[in-house]
């Protein structure tokens, strides 16, 4: 085992640990910002809205993210329209195209999170709500969304972990996050299998501390899940 | 009758159908403090959903509410049918009538001590310290005190309903409206319920119960209105209507619960 090799890849490919979390975390937030915009659409009332956020849905969800990436990042310089506007510093950046591509896609698959969430908050525990004089805002904010965000909560982790992956795809439109590092290491030692491992290794480690992050919040969100407290001395 | 208390509910004519059938065809009742009225009826009868009209949970088609006083604005629609007038009001008119549903619907997300000061912080703005003072003292009452950092899940269906009960109390009501509240119990678990109920009918609360239970009814409340298929089909007093009721469905209707 060459220790020197290996030691030599796991810092360069630490170096570009940076990029993949600004990826990450940029794009979780900007989606969830999305999602929760067409979520608001989806259960809004307005046929027109909630069409919107359903065609929305179906197409960040049923295309592929690289093509979307592709198609934000090298298709639309192909516009003179693009290249002249105001937004082509933007659009011609690549990781601020990448983060728009993860950020549309999954801002899709988490509306349908937080919808599946907010279905299954039972009726009765609503009308409890409403029949005590809450309304609007207020029962939203008291009873909708806390019941909503445990339901969702599980699904919604899955979601997060997806997306730590997801971010190597940037490497594809010459983001150098750590997957694109090591396929840059690659070429120049074609020594894969040492490289791919220790990259692979990273994403573990990553996804290990937020799973277990994810699971603590998890755990304090459902107490009322778990067996019964010692009765309250008196 | 000038020495009847003040009203405390008043409900007038009221109509509500749902897509063809029409469910209720014109109910009024006063309702004055410390009236302890039980509503009876088979099944269908409407009394739910006339309950659920004096709290806008069900907004009636016709009729007039007022409460301690106070219409509800109700206004109308073009297609006929009325809406609320002020979601304001109703919010308010909600908060001074407690209710008690069948399935208890405490928030599974909240201890029973959080589901009781839920109301009373946030939609009375009350102080946060006095509303658990208050809520402990409401627990000690209806016997589940120490039960106040369960949640619902970990409760008997029983405790569960003395909660939803306390809830409802902690809110400071005008008025309680109880919606079948021992019908999805066990049978050993009705007694501890109907034992809350009937202390709180004794401390002069003014109560609505829409109920099966006829020895709540017959002994508890002052009042019994029994309806069929929408219409107030006999309504008195219970010593009146259980010896010598006039309606022959009525004596039907008793007679199914003692044979």
């Amino acid at each position: 085992m060459d220790i020197a090799f290996l030691t030599d890849t796991f810092l360069k490919l630490i170096a570009a640990l940076p990029m993949t979390l600004i990826l990450f975390v940029s794009s979780v937030a900007i989606g969830a910002v999305i999602a929760t915009g067409l979520t608001a659409m989806r259960v809004s009332g307005n046929p027109v809205l909630a069409a919107i956020s359903r065609a929305y849905v179906f197409v960040f969800r049923g295309s592929p993210l690289l093509i979307q990436m592709f198609l934000i990042y090298y298709g639309l310089g192909q516009f003179p329209a693009v290249r002249q506007s105001f937004a082509w510093p933007l659009l011609r950046d690549a990781l601020f195209c990448a983060i728009m591509a993860l950020a549309m896609c999954t801002a899709a698959y988490q509306a349908e999170v937080i919808r599946g969430g907010l279905q299954a908050v039972p009726a009765r525990e609503i009308e409890a709500a409403r029949a005590c004089g809450m309304s609007g805002f207020l029962l939203l904010r008291r009873i909708i969304a806390p019941i909503a965000l445990r339901q969702a909560l599980p699904a919604y982790s899955t979601e997060i972990v997806l997306m730590v992956k997801t971010t190597s795809l940037a490497s594809l439109v010459s983001v150098w996050e750590i997957t694109g590092t090591a396929q840059k290491i690659n070429a120049q030692t074609y020594r894969t299998m040492e490289i791919f491992l220790v990259a692979a290794l990273i994403y573990l480690v990553i996804n290990f501390v937020i799973i277990r992050l994810l699971g603590y919040v998890e755990y304090l969100l459902s107490p009322h899940l778990r067996g019964r407290p010692a009765p309250a001395s008196t | 009758m000038s020495d009847l208390p003040p009203l405390a509910l008043s409900v007038r004519n009221i109509h509500k159908s749902f897509g063809p059938i029409e469910v209720l065809k014109g109910i009024s009742l006063d309702a004055h403090e410390g009236d302890v009225i039980s509503i009876l009826g088979a099944s269908g009868s409407g009394k739910s959903t006339f309950l659920r009209c004096i709290n806008l949970l069900e907004t009636p088609d016709e009729g007039e509410i007022t409460v301690a006083g106070e219409d509800v604005k109700l206004r109308r629609r073009r297609d006929g049918r009325l809406e609320p007038g002020d979601r304001r009001q109703v919010d308010r008119i909600r908060s001074e009538l407690a209710m008690v549903f069948q399935s208890f619907n405490l928030w599974s997300h909240m201890t029973i001590l959080q589901n009781l000061i839920e109301g009373p912080v946030h939609v009375l703005k009350r102080n946060r310290a006095e509303c658990i003072e208050e809520a402990e003292a409401l627990l000690d009452k209806v016997g589940i005190a120490d039960k106040r950092n369960f949640y619902p899940s970990h409760l008997s269906g029983g405790q569960q309903q003395r909660a939803a009960i306390a809830r409802s109390l902690a809110m400071r009501p005008k008025a309680l409206l109880f919606d079948e509240p021992t019908s999805a119990l066990d049978p050993e678990l009705v007694g501890e319920v109907l034992k809350v109920m009937r202390a709180l009918a004794e401390e002069g609360r003014t109560m609505l119960v829409v109920t099966h239970e006829m020895g709540f009814a017959r002994n508890v409340s002052n009042r019994v209105l029994f309806l069929h298929q929408g219409r107030v089909e006999a309504d008195g007093s219970p010593q009146e209507l259980f010896t010598a009721s006039s309606s022959d469905r009525f004596r039907q209707f008793i007679a199914n619960f003692q044979g």
